[in-house]
């Protein structure tokens, strides 16, 4: 089973609810961050990383020896990533989007493939936790590929909660995209509600099933609680604004360690999640 | 002119609630929303649209049934295995490249354009706001923001105002990197956590690597002052301007709840009066009047 653990908002507790819920579970449990552009979790878990690779995305190599300067390759391309200007032809890699249309377009088999860096990934783990993470590279803009990365390691024989990124655009959705659940993570406060929505349309158009998480449920108002009777919405847990968590979440402990009577409300929690998902 | 973008790298670390709040003490400006995405200035700004606009941007493929043989081709060329054995386009998954438009022998995918969201030019009491809707699993939101931002220049220009204010989105990807670029300066609002610390200092690489000046500040300061610290050493080591720190303070809920800035709401909170420390250093900084 897959569960993404996503928002909308950001800032709600998605890291907290997602390491938490991997750590009170223990066993037989993966941990994929899949918010590639501020990747967390490790910070909470410190996982042990045995290995590190460097992910690229396939990107035109053009043969200027063969090169006839015909256009096709830079008509066929949607996203300007090859411009033909006279007798040259240049390739502008970080619009690429890696769809082979101008290598199976040219006449001439003039252009090949060669990867392009885009950040890297790391697999560890953490006290029974399997545990893997991408990295996108600062000044990258590309991190869709960088996500399937990561998304292709979920092992089908194990339950593999996903920390997405905020926001519900193509992040987020490669995120969601191959879960069984989507755990939505939210705050009783208007940001939070109005960025709720958006994430459970999201999971909507996706066709997948949600359930809430509120984080600091006694600092806002009712409207959260409203909103999901109305959507018929089950809220899974709440957790009520601690200064105690506050603090331990700042110095990147985790809830359960701190206060272990925690660990059977996220055990709780999964056992929710399984009840809606079959 | 001047713009500046509020940035946080992590998210809810309080970007948009102080983007708010300058909002009431800035002039001669115009406020822009950046973050297509989860846009949420518009809460407490309450505007009144005035003009609206469609985003069209990329296409996606449709295969026309009729013209149709199912040959495979488009099937077998999808990187994005967007296409179902039933010769139905996942629009969710189509990338909007055009490979299987262009190699179809029948010539039976159409190309549409897409409707992606909206934006808009609306007046609100602290001014005129540019802002936008991304629709929801909608592609492109960088050329969204650089729309956005482009307007609030525009309009900025055509009212002879001196400001631009614009809240940006969390990460360090494609919508901020949008967001950035050529910007007077990026205010980055974080947080002494672990991870407030370290996605600082990834959108302050980040600022680096496109040129940008970064200003730093510290919100709910108190929740942990040896990472509060440890944040101020950092911005004095990487030479960025280190304009202060907020207290943790619900104010910035309640002034949510009742869709006001945190000045309109308590103008003698200590938020508040931290805020207007921290907009004093800034418009310094900036050479505002």
């Amino acid at each position: 089973m897959i569960i993404s653990v996503a928002s909308g908002k950001g800032g709600t507790g998605k890291t907290t609810v997602s390491t938490n819920l991997a750590l009170s579970i223990g066993s037989q449990v993966q941990l994929l961050d899949c918010d590639v552009e501020q990747p967390n979790a490790h910070l909470f878990l410190n996982p042990v990383f045995d290995r590190t690779e460097t992910v690229t995305t396939p990107v035109p190599e053009i043969d200027m020896d063969k090169c006839t300067f015909c256009r096709k390759c830079a008509e066929i391309c949607e996203f300007k990533a090859i411009v033909v200007v006279g007798e040259t032809a240049l390739t502008f890699e970080e619009l690429c989007h890696s769809c082979g249309g101008c290598m199976a377009v040219c006449p001439e088999n003039a252009i090949t493939e060669k990867g392009r860096e885009l950040g890297i990934l790391q697999k560890g783990h953490y006290n029974g936790i399997e545990f893997i993470h991408g990295k996108l590279r600062v000044g990258e803009a590309m991190s869709p590929p960088l996500i399937r990365k990561v998304l292709s390691f979920a092992d089908p024989g194990k339950l593999t909660i996903v920390d997405a990124p905020p926001g519900t655009s193509c992040p987020v959705i490669e995120t969601m995209k191959p879960a069984d659940f989507v755990l939505l993570v939210t705050e009783p406060t208007p940001f939070g509600l109005y960025d709720l929505k958006l994430a459970v349309g999201a999971a909507k158009i996706l066709n997948i099933p949600c359930g809430l998480v509120i984080n600091r449920s006694d600092m806002g108002d009712e409207k959260v609680k409203e909103y999901a009777a109305m959507e018929n919405l089950a809220i899974l847990m709440e957790i009520p604004f601690d200064r105690r968590i506050a603090e331990a979440y700042s110095r990147g402990d985790m809830i359960v360690d701190v206060m272990p009577e925690w660990r059977t409300k996220f055990l709780e929690l999964y056992q929710r999640i399984k009840g809606l998902v079959t | 002119m001047k713009e500046l973008i509020v940035i946080s790298g992590k998210g809810g670390t309080g970007k948009t609630s102080l983007m708010a709040a300058f909002s009431s003490l800035a002039e001669n400006k115009v406020l822009c929303d950046a973050d297509v995405d989860a846009a949420d200035l518009h809460l407490i700004m309450n505007p009144k649209v005035i003009r609206r606009t469609e985003f069209r941007s990329g296409n996606t493929a449709v295969i026309n049934k009729d013209l149709c043989t199912e040959c495979g081709l488009c099937r077998e060329m999808c990187r994005w295995n967007a296409i179902s054995a039933a010769y139905e386009v996942n629009s969710i998954d189509c990338e909007g490249c055009g490979v299987c438009v262009h190699f179809c022998p029948e010539a039976a995918i159409e190309f549409p354009e897409n409707t992606c969201g909206e934006w808009f030019v609306s007046n609100t009491r602290f001014g005129s706001l540019v802002h936008a809707r991304l629709g929801i699993a909608e592609e492109n939101s960088g050329k969204l923001v650089t729309l956005v931002r482009q307007q609030a220049r525009e309009l900025a220009e055509a009212k002879k105002l001196d400001l631009i204010l614009t809240d940006g989105p969390p990460g360090v990807g494609c919508p901020v990197i949008a967001s950035i670029g050529g910007a007077s300066a990026v205010l980055i609002v974080t947080e002494p956590t672990v991870s407030g610390k370290h996605d600082m200092q990834r959108v302050a690489q980040l600022a680096d690597h496109f040129k940008v000046p970064a200003m730093i500040c510290v919100n709910k300061y108190d929740l942990n002052l040896e990472l509060t610290l440890d944040i101020e050493n950092y911005a004095e080591e990487k030479g960025l301007l280190y304009l202060g720190r907020i207290p943790f303070d619900p104010v910035f809920i309640k002034a949510m709840i009742q869709a006001q800035t945190v000045f309109e709401y308590d103008g003698q909170s200590s938020a508040s009066e931290a805020i207007r420390a921290i907009w004093q250093r800034l418009s310094d900084k900036l050479g505002l009047r």
